[in-house]
Formats: C-alpha cells, structure tokens, sequence
C-alpha cells in the first residue's frame, strides 16, 4: 500500500492536506448552500409535525456525524495504539473537538425541537441519555490530552479511554429500538428502507453531504496545526539539547 | 509474542471487558432505562407500581373526552394492542395530541386503575411525508392515523 505509506510521512500529509483543505471548503460551502435552500425553501411541510420538521434537516445529520467523528476517532485510536502511528494519533486528537461540536449541535437542536413536538426540552429517555453521555466522552478525550504533558503517553491513555467509551455508539444507534424511549425510531438506516419521503430525503442527504466536507475541511486545518505544533516543539527541543534530539 | 501482537490483544481484552461491564450495567438497569411502561406492561405487573409512572401508547379513538364547562380536564384512555388504561390531565396538551397518536404521560395510579397525570408528552413516529401524500394515502384507504404506512 504505497498511498498509505505516502500519507504516514507527516511532511507529504502536510503538503496534500493543504492541497486538498480549499476544495473541501468549497465543496462544504456549496453543498451547505444547496441543502439549505431545499431544507428551508424547496422542500414540504411534514403531514404530522408541520414547519417545525426543518429542524430535522440541521439535526439528524449533526447525530450523523457525532456518531462518525465518534468512530473515526476509535479507529484513529486503534491505528495509533496498535501502529505507534504518530498521526493516526493527531486524526484522533484532531477529531474530538469536531465531534463534540456536532453533538452539542444534536442536543441543542434536539432540545429546540423536542419542545414544540414532543411537549418538553428534556428527558432522561435511553437515546437522549446516550447522546449526553456521548457529550462527556468528547469532553473527556480532550481534558486527558491536555492532562498529560507527555504527547506520547497522553496518546495512549486517550486512546484506551476512547475504546472503551466506543461501546456508547452501537448503544446510541439501537437505544431506540432496545427500549422504549420518548425518541423515535431511525427513519433512513433501517430495515425495509427508509420511512421518509423523496422530498425530504434529498435536502436531509444534502445536508449530511454538506457537514461531511465541513468535517473533512476541519479535520485537515487541525491537523495541519498539531503536525505544525509539534515539530515547533521538536525545534525548540533541538535548540535546547542538540545532542539529545538527534539520537532520537 | 511481538510487542504489536500483545497490543492487539490489549485492545480486544480492553474492548471485550468494556462491552461486558456494560451489559452487566445495563442488563441491571433494564427496568429503570425503559422510559415508560405500555399499558400491558402494568396489566401484567404483580403489584401495582407505586409514586411517579409513566406510560406510553396510543391515544384511543373515541376515547377523548373534555369535562363540561372545563376544557383544561380532560380524560383518554391509552392502549396498546393488548390492555388500555384511562388518563385524566388537567393542563395544556402538546400540539400533536390526538386520537390515534403515540403519546407519554407521567402521573400516579389511581386506585381505580386510572392514571392522574401531571404531564402528558407527544411521541412522533418515524415517517415523514408531506400533507398531501398523507391525504393521497388515506384517500385511497391504505393508510390509518396511528397505524404504520
């Protein structure tokens, strides 16, 4: 796998992330745009729920992706504990303040859209909770990181803690249908194909699109700062103890 | 054993213990995580459950009823395919309440069987459509409020 060993050099990451970083920008702005426009203008209202099925299109996707950045960052962490891949373990540390950020996006939304449909803000339903606890586990990722001045081993503790927190994810996907919640049940990942009309698929798909490149543009930018970070690290180190750093 | 191979193992040992402890938890829990009971799950209770319930179903048809000269109080009963249980709430309902409609409430057991709620939340199912395929669908008999397309 050339392309694989290509990319593990943090120099070419360095170059290609910057190639690539513009392009998923405007590929986000546009697909933002694009989504938008079907989500707020050209798309129906819900038989049941009216207007208010808009939030749908800023939610559900934020959900997506909470779960996503979730697995990534498990991937990435698996990646950096079992490879001792130095960037593996930047992508995971670079995923989780994207992550949390789209599931405070989820709650936030959620919330807004649980009080004129559901009757309430809040409730300690299995899925609600889930999210919540999946919250925390971002949060706490990241104060482990920043805890530990060590880069290395702060990688490896963050890394066992995000594995074990990946048992949230499959229990957030199938809360729904293990107990019963207040949160309905999945309506387009679903056996006997999703239970969501056309029209309101494609703006709901867009808008999935849409926070994917808006992912990808971050995710490249963060970690164009953390590979910059650390090697501003390893040259004041160098200036320090000359000797010290070219054994290693 | 390689050092990367002990890794591995680490990692399925870390992930297997975490998954068990997890279900251990949870298989605990199971009654508490449930947000509501149905209303078979409280015919089939041993005893009745005491302080604070709640319970989920569907609105019966036919069943709302608004107290004369009040139209704050009224009384439903909620079922589900095999028990129902009769509601009374005094308040303001949620703007998806309606007969036929998945909806939650929290209340006590009345001695009479009866639940007093104190609150009363909406559930939406999972289908979105637009109104005019709802109509479409209905029109032609193929679909019920309540019922799943």
């Amino acid at each position: 796998m050339p392309m694989i060993y290509d990319l593990a050099n943090p120099e070419r990451f360095d170059r290609l992330a910057r190639l690539t970083t513009p392009w998923m920008a405007g590929l986000a702005a546009a697909s933002l745009a694009a989504g938008l426009y079907f989500a707020l203008f050209a798309s129906p209202a819900d038989y049941q729920q009216g207007e208010s099925v808009r939030i749908m299109y800023v939610h559900v996707p934020a959900a997506w992706m909470a779960l996503m950045c979730y697995t990534a960052m498990a991937a990435a962490s698996v990646t950096g504990f079992i490879w001792k891949h130095p960037l593996a373990d930047v992508a995971a540390k670079s995923t989780a303040p994207i992550g949390a950020a789209f599931t405070f996006l989820a709650l936030v939304t959620g919330s807004l859209w649980g009080k004129p449909m559901w009757g309430t803000w809040w409730a300690w339903d299995a899925r609600l909770t889930s999210v919540l606890i999946l919250f925390f586990m971002y949060v706490g990722y990241m104060a482990l990181w920043s805890a530990i001045e060590d880069k290395t081993r702060a990688a490896r503790i963050a890394a066992i803690a995000c594995i074990a927190g990946f048992v949230n994810v499959p229990i957030i996907k199938f809360s729904v249908d293990w107990w019963n919640s207040l949160h309905q049940p999945a309506s387009v990942l679903r056996a006997g194909g999703p239970a969501i009309h056309p029209d309101m698929l494609t703006p709901l798909l867009l808008m999935g699109l849409a926070y994917s490149f808006i992912f990808a543009a971050l995710l490249l930018t963060s970690m164009r700062a953390e590979i910059a970070e650390r090697r501003i690290a390893r040259l004041e180190l160098a200036e320090r103890a000359p000797s010290e750093v070219a054994v290693s | 054993m390689t050092k990367r191979s002990r890794r591995i193992l680490f990692i399925a040992a870390l992930f297997g213990v975490a998954s068990l402890a997890t279900l251990l938890a949870l298989t605990a829990l199971k009654d508490s995580v449930a947000y509501f009971y149905t209303p078979s799950d409280l015919a089939n209770a041993s005893e009745a459950p005491a302080g604070l319930l709640r319970l989920g179903g569907l609105v019966a048809p036919g069943s709302v009823k608004f107290a004369p000269g009040d139209e704050a109080i009224v009384s439903f009963t909620i079922k589900d395919e095999i028990a129902a249980t009769p509601v009374t709430f005094k308040g303001v309902l949620p703007d998806l309440f309606r007969e036929g409609q998945g909806v939650i409430v929290q209340g006590r057991l009345g001695a009479d069987g009866a639940v007093v709620a104190s609150e009363v939340l909406a559930k939406h199912d999972e289908n979105y459509m637009p109104k005019e395929v709802a109509d479409a669908l209905k029109k032609q008999g193929r679909w019920k409020e309540g019922e799943t397309p």
